[in-house]
């Protein structure tokens, strides 16, 4: 689950890692209150996304006056970053940088283990400098037992010859309190990017990155409750509420289909004979008619779907089920798209006979249906 | 032969009154697996299924000689499962429960460092060695026994590719469902080491999916070590990045973890890949 800047600030805040004074707003007028209680001219407008790069696509401005800041509020708060709309402005205050560093703890899946990444060159894209500056990026592997130690940090911040020992003092504990935060919240990422060392050589993060593992939310209330619905794509939320996976793409053929591999798959053929898929949509190993007709519910709201593409193999599932939650929802739903449905496995007979009823045709093999489905396409007005 | 799993492996089944468990249960002893008992932590039955229940491991271990293990428990009682069978010496654990804390799977790789016990999924479907033994959730109608080995991080898409193969007679030695998590219990290097050593094995089919670099470590492993032929398909070539593909796994993160970075390292280890799934028993065939 990733949270915004400003969530993970205010987590940081509780594990006492040090932020910028700052607040939130959804509306310009906002601004007024801010630049009187800040009692400081510099500010920095953030806007707040679930998405890297926003610098680059100009959703991050600094002023010191508060009409022209306003006028950027304005701006940022009417931005669509990557697809995203902006609902929220992160307002900071300035900070004087005498250094920037990069740091990050995340679950490191090839080596079974947590990893602590550092650089001395803060503020940059950490890929950026994997691919231009590898010699900057520095590692440490951290088992679970018995987690990070202090010769760790050590060995890190002997590489900085060139800062003050009170700004060592203050990364090193910087450091030991994100790991707690990384251990606490069962992240997957904490990323502070930059972690600036001040004028007066206090440690600040800047910036905050916090991911968190999904499968750990149970255990973490407090954490699930930073979700915000509203924020997300409505597509991809109303099928979190169903406990559907299912992800927006480009394309115009409506993916269904039982096991996220399969799904991939499915995609990947309808690609191969020149068809775009609309969406990625697993229902799951174990879906009955229900989880078939909230599918379709959710696919047929995308006016980009032209044609709907049905591949189930039925090991758990049975095809006879899928059959019934197919034939509801386009009775129910009048789904007047063409319809493609591969259907094989348990039950398939059964399945079969109740879609003939219907006069909706069956395909056995998926390189067919893919083939027909595309078909459809070229056929469909435009 | 066949690997891992053989018509001798004495299993319980942790969870084995759930719902799941308990479906399971029959199916696997349908299809000819021992299945000696049940473990039913929260107390509620001593029978499931028409074989003895206990609430630990434990008695079951005790009482019915078990060396394997399939795991149904929710996701918030895996951990726990996993190192009660781990205590009581199984050889064998598989986790079927999706959901399971990558952490806790950190920590359960830890733990198991120097084990020899051998721990499957989680999120994963099983495996099984056609005619001799299922532990997991595949239907097992669709298998025929014979020399292909089968490894995949996937379910369905697993089901799909051996019933192409079973229809072309090209039986399985074992087919194995690593999972969909990013830290499986077991990778693809630690079960081609079993097919490497397996006399029925002949062939392999790995069906590998976006995400991390286990694909990619498996190449170079295939290319310096494995002696017999290898036919590979990946899965999400159209996939987006930084977005979750179902498995928890299956994510491009900061480039990395492409479909076409893995096809480009097995092509260059030498391995054929297939470009969509009908493609592969052509390949094997060819070999």
């Amino acid at each position: 689950m990733k949270i915004y800047e400003y969530q993970a600030k205010n987590l940081f805040s509780q594990h006492e890692i040090p932020v910028p004074l700052g607040k939130t707003i959804d509306n310009p007028q906002q601004l007024d209150s801010i630049f009187s209680e800040f009692n400081s001219p510099g500010i920095v407008l953030k806007a707040q996304v679930y998405t890297g790069g926003r610098g680059k696509a100009g959703g991050v401005k600094l002023t010191d006056d508060l009409d022209q800041a306003k006028i950027l509020a304005r701006e940022i708060l009417d931005m669509n970053i990557k697809g995203l709309p902006v609902k929220t402005v992160l307002v900071e205050q300035q900070i004087d940088i005498k250094s920037e560093f990069y740091l990050s703890f995340i679950q490191d899946r090839d080596n079974s283990c947590f990893k602590l990444i550092f650089s001395p060159q803060g503020g940059m894209d950490i890929e950026e400098l994997a691919r231009v500056n590898p010699d900057k990026i520095w590692m440490k592997a951290i088992k679970y037992f018995p987690g990070l130690q202090s010769y760790q940090i050590r060995e890190i911040l002997t590489q900085l010859p060139e800062i003050s020992l009170s700004a060592k003092k203050s990364l090193y504990t910087a450091i030991n309190k994100l790991y707690n935060l990384f251990i606490a919240t069962e992240s997957s990422l904490v990323e502070i990017n930059p972690l600036v060392i001040t004028g007066e050589d206090k440690c600040l993060a800047c910036d905050a990155k916090v991911v968190i593992d999904d499968n750990a939310l149970f255990r973490h209330p407090q954490l699930a409750s930073l979700r915000i619905p509203e924020h997300e794509d409505p597509f991809e939320r109303e099928a979190k509420e169903k406990k559907l996976n299912y992800v927006k793409l480009d394309g115009n053929v409506g993916c269904m289909v039982n096991g996220a591999g399969l799904a991939m798959t499915t995609m990947d053929v309808i690609k191969h004979y020149q068809g775009q898929p609309a969406n990625f949509l697993d229902i799951g190993g174990g879906a009955k008619s229900q989880q078939v007709y909230d599918a379709l519910s959710i696919i047929v709201k995308d006016p980009a779907v032209k044609v709907i593409f049905i591949n189930i193999f039925g090991g758990i599932v049975r095809c006879d089920q899928v059959a019934e939650g197919i034939i509801q929802a386009k009775n129910k739903l009048n789904i007047n798209h063409p319809m493609v449905i591969r259907l094989i496995g348990t039950n398939d007979q059964l399945a079969y006979k109740l879609l003939k009823n219907e006069n909706l045709q069956v395909f056995t093999e998926m390189s067919e249906a893919a083939k027909q489905a595309v078909k459809y396409l070229e056929e469909s007005p435009k | 032969m066949s690997i891992l799993i053989d018509q001798n492996s004495r299993i319980i089944v942790q969870g084995a009154a759930g719902v799941e468990g308990q479906f399971h249960l029959a199916k696997m002893i349908e299809y000819g697996s021992k299945v000696v008992a049940g473990v039913d932590p929260a107390f509620k039955t001593d029978r499931v299924g028409g074989i003895p229940a206990y609430p630990t491991v434990k008695q079951a271990v005790e009482n019915h000689q078990a060396d394997t293990s399939i795991i149904f428990v929710p996701a918030p009682f895996a951990y726990d499962a996993v190192l009660e069978a781990l205590e009581h010496g199984l050889s064998l654990i598989v986790i079927i429960t999706e959901g399971v804390p990558v952490n806790d799977m950190i920590k359960i790789k830890q733990l198991t460092k120097f084990s020899s016990t051998t721990i499957i999924g989680p999120n994963c479907p099983g495996l099984i060695s056609p005619g001799k033994a299922k532990l997991g959730i595949m239907p097992g109608h669709i298998h025929l026994p014979g020399s292909t080995g089968v490894i995949s991080r996937s379910g369905t898409l697993t089901y799909e590719v051996v019933q192409s193969l079973t229809k072309a007679n090209l039986g399985q030695s074992t087919c194995v469902g690593i999972g969909g998590d990013p830290i499986p219990g077991s990778t693809f290097i630690d079960i081609l080491k079993h097919f490497n050593e397996d006399p029925q094995t002949e062939q392999v089919v790995l069906i590998g999916e976006i995400g991390g670099s286990e694909e990619e470590k498996a190449a170079s492993y295939i290319q310096q070590e494995f002696t017999k032929p290898v036919v590979s398909f990946i899965a999400g070539k159209t996939a987006p990045p930084e977005k979750t593909m179902g498995h928890a796994g299956a994510i491009v993160s900061g480039g990395k973890g492409t479909a076409q970075g893995k096809i480009q390292a097995l092509i260059n280890a030498g391995i054929k890949v297939a470009s969509i799934p009908d493609e592969i028993v052509n390949l094997i065939k060819n070999k």
